[in-house]
């Protein structure tokens, strides 16, 4: 029993691992299981290898492998601690540059070490897989960084829109494959500087051109990137762990961009390649007619006699911070025998389920918070919508004109309720710059200002 | 909690004087809510035994049991049938009379309640508009009157409703036409179809397909065009529509084994749907159920109140008290009803009738107010229209629909994928094949581990998959081990930052997780 058959047969046992921590992720029930396996898993995967490391290894080798351990524990665990649950998608985005990050030095050592193989073939394999890794990683860090700047508002979301962007991007996928031939015939330092600024500009690119309103396909796109990367790296470094943990990833993020994509109506491909170009039609001077305004009172007032509510919450809820007012407001008007529900567009918010994060970071019980699908019947017998910084998820646009930038997107068809309720700071247009002909129905009563002090507002009144 | 100077108003619940009547207007759980409202109670004694509701019951829920004199010198009179000229002279000036009137059909009796300084609400006057829907007592009563006429034709039919294949042989379903889709149809074709007959019915308002499938219904379609009339019910149909409608009711006749009668149209003698020539080409121990027999009847030969067997040996039952014939529900669905009466009067909940005849619900069921006849009430229309043409927008296809992908270009595609894939096998030298099993196998295992993951738990799953894909950390500790001091400083960073991933991924998701609570 060597030091290699047995991380071999730590690694089969940390595979199995991966697997059921993902499969248990997929309920809520078995959700906190997952997560254990997930840890188990890890930690014989990383003794393991830190056992085959340092049999045969220097001091210092196995001094910087604790001290970075220990200094990355140290960052990791403070900001999981200190994240503000609003502050998720810029968190996971940030995450995902590193391990981008990660891959690219990996490769960059896979070149430096550049060890000797009996056959040549084996060689330009391993170059190959050198150039593929780094590439693979240098557009998943560069991606996550841009989208972590624009989920962050530290840069505008709106899409970057470049002449010709289409043939920017097939030109830099058209360079890295003769870069790559080139490498792989004479492997120098050169080539390898330039793929890496290929793939650094290329993940810029990229994720510019796409809209803030994508950035929940676009994190769960670089999320696979960021597994595609460990997968080649596990090529590059002869070691199935990582190429399993890799693509197991990297299948799962992919196709949870497609699902939402589906979601969206969108074409998968053409979010992934920036196209989905919001060309919101700025001559839009339809007449919509006159909206009507409401005040906290008559808000509260409404909902006082209502029987049903269901509240539709979008990205405003997060940047108001308003989860703690509106599960208050909820626990008031249950205690009243309203029947109280939440009605979640599966692309609310800036990343996949941010919404219900959120709302159970607030306590909403989490049978209360109802998917599109399963809540879109209900909405005509429904008295009163509470519409709380939601807008293109709730727009009939989608759903009755035809010429929309956002037509045939599934929406939440809350202007069928009795009454509907919009929180919003103005009259502005949402992030797919679309006007809403939800706000001018006569059914609608705008409630202008921040959503969290607007919430506040009502609960006082009821 | 209420104020001590005010009178409260009282209400008293008298036993119904009508021979056969056995509901009652307040049920001991309905009581109790009229007494939240601020009501003070009382209920003749034995008012609610034919109803198995016993004066006991009554007490504790909060009321006071009372002479029949006592409670109708009450405020508030509530009544299921509408009063005799005796009682409307035991009624209090001043007093307020709740009951089912129909002010239609008896402008006698209006006039003769006019005549009294009193105000007169008729619970089955309410409008068919959406918001009083709570207080409608025809709809109420009709519902358990539908179920109870499939109760009653099942007592007598000869034969099982449902299907059965037996030992002894196999018994076919009974088939049930049920005529009119309203409020009474629907549950008899809900009761009829839980009971496993097949049940087939038939309205002239195409509408109601949908409602009548939903609960286990065919509909048939009678192919001429029709309307429905502004308040809600169905409008006298045209000749060509009946004349077809005819038709198919004699080619049913002939067929079915039981057929239910619903139709009525407020005001006028109801339909006549079934004629004695279809009433004689049904087979022999079939049932009809004509719940429209004291309007008028929709079958011929059907006598109100009374069974007829006719010469081919079908019988006719044309009860009237069908709704009464399930005595504790119906006392305790109109006594709820009247509750919601009695909240929409009591605007403060102190105790203290507020009649606002600007509002149509209690416009619409005033019939007499102090003395003052106020009947007719003026039209109202219903608030959702069906008849509303459809928004013209509407299109079948979405401008933005994606491309499916046609059959060939996706078996190129696969094609062409799995040929590199093999080409790459076969020509690379050994570890590699290896690799591309494992990476094949792990491909498909992630994409059907997170096939049906639950929507809430995206977030999650995205960063506890990131905290997995932090793994990239092995493959720097491998590296970091080496000789070359650049390599060593790339690793550390790269450990670096992978830590920081694993760590951080693995304590958000339990962060996260341990937030989501089950209410």
């Amino acid at each position: 029993m060597s030091a290699e058959s047995v991380a071999q047969a730590a690694y089969i046992v940390a595979i199995l691992l991966f697997v059921m921590s993902l499969a248990g992720l997929s309920r809520h029930e078995s959700s906190r299981n997952g997560v254990l396996y997930g840890i188990v898993g890890m930690t014989i995967a990383l003794v393991a290898t830190v056992i085959l490391a340092v049999q045969d290894a220097e001091a210092i080798g196995v001094v910087l492998l604790v001290i970075a351990v220990v200094i990355g524990a140290a960052i990791g665990l403070a900001r999981a601690r200190t994240v503000e649950m609003t502050g998720m998608p810029e968190l996971i985005a940030l995450f995902h540059s590193f391990v981008g990050l990660a891959a690219v030095l990996v490769g960059w050592n896979g070149h430096l070490e550049h060890p000797h193989y009996a056959l040549e073939s084996l060689e330009r394999i391993h170059s190959a897989e050198v150039f593929i890794g780094v590439f693979i990683g240098g557009v998943t860090f560069t991606g996550s960084i841009i989208a972590f700047l624009k989920l962050s508002a530290r840069m505008k979301s709106a899409p970057l829109v470049l002449p010709g962007k289409n043939l920017l991007n097939l030109g830099a996928l058209a360079a890295f494959a003769v870069l790559t031939i080139v490498y792989v015939a004479s492997p120098h330092m050169w080539l390898l500087v330039l793929v890496t600024v290929v793939s650094l500009g290329l993940g810029v690119h990229l994720v510019a051109s796409i809209g803030g309103g994508d950035m929940p396909v676009v994190v769960s796109m670089l999320n696979s990137y960021s597994g595609w990367a460990a997968a080649a790296a596990g090529f590059l470094l002869n070691n199935d762990l990582l190429i399993v943990t890799g693509a197991l990833v990297g299948s799962s993020g992919a196709y949870l961009s497609y699902i939402m994509c589906q979601a969206m109506n969108r074409s998968f491909i053409s979010v992934i390649a920036g196209g989905f170009g919001i060309e919101a039609s700025g001559d839009d001077d339809t007449d919509y007619g006159e909206h009507r305004e409401v005040d906290a009172e008559g808000a509260a007032e409404l909902l006082g006699d209502a029987s049903s509510v269901v509240i539709t919450p979008g990205y405003g809820m997060a940047v108001a911070q308003a989860q703690y007012p509106v599960a208050d407001l909820v626990s008031k008007l249950r205690a009243k025998g309203v029947d109280v529900r939440f009605g979640i567009h599966p692309v609310a918010g800036r990343l996949p389920g941010h919404m219900n994060v959120l709302l159970a970071e607030a306590k909403v019980p989490y049978d209360i918070v109802l998917e599109m699908d399963e809540i879109n019947d209900d909405l005509a017998d429904t008295d009163v919508v509470l519409v709380i910084g939601a807008n293109d998820t709730v727009n009939p646009a989608a759903a009755e004109d035809p010429g929309s930038p956002i037509a045939g997107m599934p929406v939440l068809r809350v202007w069928e309720a009795k009454n509907v309720i919009v929180f919003k700071r103005s009259m502005a247009a949402g992030y797919a710059g679309v006007q809403n002909p939800l706000f001018f129905r006569e059914n609608t009563q705008m409630l202008f200002g921040d959503a969290k002090e607007r919430v506040e507002d009502i609960l006082r009144s009821l | 909690m209420h104020d001590a100077s005010v009178r409260r108003v009282k209400i008293g619940v008298v036993a119904e004087s009508t021979p056969g009547e056995t509901r009652v207007a307040a049920t001991p759980a309905t009581v109790a809510k009229l007494i939240d409202l601020g009501y003070d109670v009382a209920v003749e004694s034995g008012a609610g035994e034919k109803a198995s509701f016993l004066d006991e019951g009554y007490a504790e829920a909060g009321a006071t049991v009372a002479s029949a004199d006592e409670v109708w010198g009450r405020d508030i009179v509530l009544k299921i049938n509408a009063p005799t000229s005796e009682e409307i002279g035991r009624l209090a000036d001043g007093s307020y009379l709740i009951s089912m009137l129909a002010p239609g059909l008896n402008p006698d009796l209006v006039d003769e309640l006019a005549a009294k300084p009193i105000t007169v609400l008729a619970m089955d006057a309410v409008p068919r508009i959406s918001r009083a829907q709570s207080l409608d007592v025809l709809s109420s009563m009709a519902n358990i009157a539908g179920y109870r006429a499939v109760v009653e034709a099942a007592h007598t039919f000869g034969r099982f409703f449902t299907g059965q294949v037996t030992a002894a042989g196999k018994v076919p379903p009974a088939t049930v036409l049920v005529a009119g889709a309203g409020v009474a149809g629907l549950a008899a074709i809900g009761a009829a179809s839980s009971l496993g007959a097949v049940v087939r019915a038939m309205d002239p308002r195409p509408e109601v397909a949908d409602q009548v499938k939903s609960i286990g219904g065919e509909f048939i379609e009678v192919d001429v065009e029709s309307e429905m009339g502004s308040d809600g019910y169905a409008k006298e149909t045209t000749d060509e529509y009946n004349r077809r409608a005819a038709e198919i009711y004699s080619e049913q006749a002939a067929e079915v084994d039981i057929i239910i009668t619903t139709a009525l149209i407020p005001g006028k003698p109801a339909p006549r749907l079934v004629t004695a020539a279809d009433v004689a080409s049904m087979k022999p121990g079939s049932v009809i159920v004509d719940m429209a027999a004291a309007q008028g009847g929709n079958v011929e030969g059907s006598k109100p109140g009374e069974v007829v067997v006719t010469d081919n040996d079908v019988t006719i039952i044309g009860y009237t008290d069908l709704a009464g014939r399930l005595p504790t529900v119906a006392s305790q669905l109109y006594g709820t009803n009247v509750v919601n009466l009695m909240k929409l009067l009591t605007p403060e909940k102190d105790g203290q009738v507020v009649l606002d005849l600007e509002d149509v619900v209690q416009r619409g069921m005033t019939v007499v107010r102090e003395g003052e006849n106020l009947w007719p009430p003026p039209p109202v229309s219903v608030s959702a229209a069906p008849t509303k043409p459809m928004p013209a927008v509407k299109e079948k296809e979405p401008v933005v629909e994606k491309q499916p992908m046609t059959q060939e270009r996706r078996f190129t595609l696969i094609g062409i994928g799995v040929l590199a894939l093999f080409l790459i096998n076969a020509y690379a030298p050994d570890p590699l094949p290896q690799h591309f099993t494992v990476l094949v196998l792990a491909v498909i295992i992630g994409y059907y581990v997170i096939g049906n993951v639950h929507h809430a738990l995206h977030t999650p799953l995205m960063s506890v998959t990131n905290a997995i894909s932090g793994i990239i950390v092995v493959g720097a500790v491998l590296q970091v081990v080496g000789d070359d001091p650049a390599t060593r400083i790339l690793s550390f960073v790269a450990i670096l930052l992978a830590s920081i991933n694993i760590f951080g991924g693995f304590a958000v998701t339990r962060r996260m997780l341990s937030m989501f609570s089950k209410g």
